[in-house]
């Protein structure tokens, strides 16, 4: 008898849990009609011109974007611009989270309502996942060189920098050369955003430092080696900078992206951004894409058309970032000329890692970066 | 023997270095949230926990949560538990086992390996923050089991139940009407303990990228400080009023009871 | 009675069954096969992965933090349950110590993480303090976000666990226990050396193991406290997931699951085989 009812559970609770341990079926987008035009949409004019597609995304009335910090790049202003504009409620998710986290929650919340629409991924995790993107292209397609997007339009760059220091004047001495940040008047100042195994920006920060010191994209060793001297320096802090470590004063240095140090001049006035002369500088682009399972695709697409236009370019311009069209718009004579002037200078050739070289130099950090900097 | 003077001074010597260190970052927090620009006092930190509309969200969704929690377990423990004492006693063993598993599993581990379950539960039911129920019941299992087992062997259940069913009684009214009402301060104290568990819960939360209270207290650490330290000691304060009231009703229960 | 009625008392306890199966054996059974495969094909590719340095100094570092604050939590939590036995079953003192504990014990690394931020951190209330009245800097190069400061933080949620745990056998102190040996002519010294202490061993070693598993455990208050570097084994395992640039290292997040699991069963284990022998002595 009690081995009777040991067998019925048993059997039960394998089936249960062979159930649960698999993945569930995916569910149909309701969306019905115009969404389903507007989900298999590669261009504005499949859906019948600008115009249709507005009015298709109004009637969607919404747009979940993920991890668009508001100081990031404007983004806070981009979102409320394009909120206001075509009067859609954009839902800002998990400001806070990296790239990886932002295909995991597409993946989680798949096929409900809450599924990001659109993504803004760093070079390694948006290679890594085009199979989940929508092929889309922009009216403004043709302005972006080649090697800056996917012939079909499922990813295309949006803006870039380059990793510059940015420091408290008030503080500190402006650095010269990186070797500056080796002395003592940087110490237990100097903050790396982000933890190089886990972080992009952590990852171009440790680049900068091996170009600087005579490495390249090949050689990331003597950035691991000089953020090893910095610790055992006391120089460096292992703290992620933030507004809250930045406006105490805790991370008077940051060594992060140019146009993300340039927002901390909302959270101390003395701040300054300078990239390293005399240095190949170390530049990186985001990609765009739409999430192909998009629960919103029309107001997705609209989304991209805007930030593509001049006045979304120009917003990422205003926070500081290099759009993807800009030298198409300096001959269109359509971009902020005052704000593009007033971005650091550039000199020497810029460094981008391509996708081999960013895996190889990882797998270097992966195995000597905790010991480095011990 | 043991009250000489010399032990009352070392013990009131001993309890006061142990007030200072954990009683000392409570009022730093309270310090460090009330700081203003230049020295001065503000109270604009705490305002901001009914004020900050993400903050706010959150609270709601935590409390919300431990309710929700707190029903569930009950639903599905009580009724096992006793049942397991009046009518299946050979279970008790394995009872005991699975509700202290939860304890050798750590909330890291479930959650690295709940994704699949999860995506059943978004399935079927959308996508939302009250979803961390289920597994939060998981969690709290232990504690739970603990305190109403040890309310529950401090009555004689079976005889009670022994004697409603002589009377005719059927099983729902002996549990629901005889057994429940006795071992009351049992379940008063699960459901207590639950709750902070519940409020004080961040891992499975943030690794799922839910935003409960705790997950939304440290993401404001990164631009405000201030206000997550309010957060973070208000959460502290409530959750120890809670467990306080907890052992005085507790107790006056006892007393008057049995 | 008939089969079905027999049979039926067993399957009232299906649903709970059902449940815990669905919501952790299901998980955890993940955790330990997604730790031995690898794209759907068995693999010991991320178990060998596990005596990587870095995965073996993350272990090295997490064993010591548990032990070291178990150790801490351990010694001061008894002396501290001690000081409250001695005072009375219904003191309000009692009851205090018992609630704040119950709070800090269970209630959550990110508050304890910003209840030191704030009191110890670059702007905490007592670094301020000295930095300005006396000129020490105790933040120092950030010595609370590495292994020091993860001590002293975790010390503050295991004393409290302890004075939880370990309240109950020294309740089950008889003080009839107390009056026999002053009766047959020892002092107090011998008292708790020759009576005390070896009844309460195995409650303080099984205790001291399960705060052990508890640090070994704990995620929260890490992740709060640690923004970068992966010095403990679960924030090891938050890399594996969420990293963007080192991708698809999932599996060894699984695998780092798994040794986890291990560690803390093999304590839990222990733990449940001295609460056996306390039982014996504190009925």
């Amino acid at each position: 008898m009690a081995s009777r009812t040991l067998r019925v559970s048993l059997v039960a609770a394998v089936g249960v849990a062979a159930l649960a341990a698999c993945a569930p079926p995916a569910k149909n987008t309701g969306s019905g009609g115009s969404g389903a035009d507007a989900a298999t949409a590669t261009s504005a004019a499949d859906l019948g011109g600008m115009d249709a597609l507005v009015k298709a995304a109004k009637k969607e009335g919404k747009l979940n974007v993920i991890a668009l910090p508001p100081d990031w790049a404007n983004y806070g202003n981009i979102i409320k611009t394009f909120g206001d504009k075509y009067g859609i409620k954009v839902t800002s998710q998990q400001p806070d989270a990296g790239s990886q986290d932002e295909i995991d929650a597409a993946k989680r919340t798949k096929g409900t309502d809450r599924a990001p629409d659109v993504f803004d991924l760093g070079q390694a995790v948006a290679l890594a996942n085009t199979s989940m993107y929508a092929k889309y292209k922009v009216a403004n397609f043709n302005d972006i060189g080649a090697q800056f997007k996917d012939p079909k339009g499922a990813w295309v760059n949006d803006y870039g920098g380059y990793m510059a220091i940015g420091y408290d004047s008030a503080k500190v001495p402006a650095p010269k050369s990186i070797d500056d940040l080796l002395g003592p008047a940087y110490k237990g100042k100097v903050a790396l955003n982000g933890d190089p195994t886990t972080s992009g920006a952590g990852f171009s920060g440790v680049l900068m430092a091996a170009v600087a010191k005579g490495g390249s994209a090949d050689n990331i060793k003597p950035g691991v080696d000089f953020f090893s001297q910095m610790k055992k320096a006391g120089n460096l802090v292992p703290v992620d900078p933030t507004s809250a470590t930045i406006k105490s004063g805790q991370t008077p240095v940051v060594i992060d992206w140019d146009y993300t140090n340039a927002a901390h001049v909302n959270d101390v006035k003395t701040w300054k951004v300078a990239l390293l002369p005399n240095v190949d500088p170390v530049g990186g682009f985001y990609y765009q894409a739409i999430n192909a399972d998009a629960p919103h695709p029309a107001a997705a697409r609209l989304w991209e058309e805007f930030l593509f236009s001049d006045q979304g370019q120009n917003l990422w311009l205003a926070g500081g970032a290099r759009p993807i069209r800009a030298d198409a718009m300096v001959k269109a004579g359509t971009i902020d000329k005052a704000k593009y002037d007033a971005l650091p200078k550039v000199t020497g050739t810029p460094v981008i890692p391509t996708t081999e070289q960013t895996t190889k130099m990882s797998d270097y950090l992966a195995k000597n970066w905790a010991a480095a900097v011990k | 023997m043991r009250t000489s003077p010399a032990f009352r001074v070392v013990r009131v010597v001993l309890l006061l270095l142990f007030a200072v260190f954990f009683f000392g970052p409570l009022l730093a927090m309270l310090d460090f949230s009330t700081r203003g620009t230049n020295g001065s006092r503000t109270w604009a930190a705490w305002a901001n926990l009914v004020e900050d509309p993400e903050l706010n969200r959150a609270i709601v969704a935590s409390l919300l949560l431990s309710l929700f929690t707190v029903v569930l377990m009950l639903l599905l423990l009580v009724p096992t538990m006793i049942w397991v004492r009046l009518r299946v006693p050979r279970a008790t063993r394995l009872l005991e086992f699975l509700c202290l598993l939860p304890l050798t599993i750590p909330a890291l581990v479930i959650v690295v390996g709940i994704t699949n379950v999860y995506q059943w539960v978004t399935y079927f039911l959308g996508d939302h923050v009250l979803n961390l129920t289920f597994v939060y019941v998981v969690l709290v299992l232990p504690f739970a089991y603990r305190a109403i087992e040890s309310a529950l062997s401090s009555i004689d259940a079976t005889t009670l139940a022994e004697a409603a069913r002589s009377l005719g009684a059927g099983w729902g009214t002996v549990i629901g009407r005889i057994i429940v009402p006795n071992i009351w301060s049992g379940l008063l104290s699960a459901a207590f303990i639950s709750v902070a568990l519940v409020l004080g819960e961040f891992t499975i939360a943030s690794l799922l990228n839910y935003e409960n209270m705790q997950v939304v207290i440290a993401l404001l650490g990164k631009s405000d400080a201030n206000t997550s330290v309010a957060a973070s000691l208000a959460a502290i304060a409530f959750a120890f009023v809670l467990l306080l009231l907890l052992s005085v009703v507790g107790r006056s229960r006892r007393t008057e009871g049995s | 009675m008939s089969r079905l009625a027999r049979l039926t008392p067993s399957l009232a306890l299906l649903p709970f069954l059902l449940y815990l199966t669905v919501f952790l054996l299901v998980p955890t059974v993940t955790v330990v096969v997604g730790a031995f495969a690898e794209n759907g094909r068995f693999t010991l590719a991320n178990i060998t992965a596990l005596a990587d340095p870095v995965a073996l100094t993350a272990l090295r570092t997490s064993v010591l933090l548990s032990a070291v604050s178990a150790v801490i939590g351990a010694v001061f939590g008894a002396v501290l349950a001690y000081l409250i036995v001695s005072g009375g079953q219904a003191s309000w003192l009692r009851r205090s110590v018992i609630s704040l504990s119950g709070v800090l014990a269970q209630c959550g690394g990110v508050m304890l993480a910003f209840a030191f931020i704030a009191t110890i951190g670059y702007s905490g209330v007592l670094t301020v303090w000295l930095r300005d009245h006396l000129g020490i800097d105790i933040f120092g190069s950030g010595w609370l976000f590495a292994l020091p400061g993860l001590i002293l933080v975790y010390a503050y949620f295991q004393i409290p666990l302890m004075v939880i745990v370990f309240l109950p056998a020294l309740d089950g102190i008889k003080p009839q226990w107390r009056e026999a040996s002053v009766n047959l002519g020892a002092n107090g010294w011998q008292y708790w050396t020759q009576v005390a202490f070896p009844l309460l061993r195995p409650a303080f070693l099984g205790a001291t193991l399960l705060l052990f598993a508890n640090a070994f455990a704990a995620y929260a208050t890490a992740a709060a406290l640690v923004s970068q570097g992966n010095p403990i084994v679960p924030l090891l395992i938050r890399s594996g997931l969420s990293s963007e640039v080192l991708l698809g290292h999932q599996h060894l997040a699984y695998a780092l699951a798994f040794e986890m699991i291990v560690v803390v069963a093999a304590v839990m284990g222990m733990y449940g085989l001295l609460l056996r022998r306390t039982a014996r002595w504190l009925r």
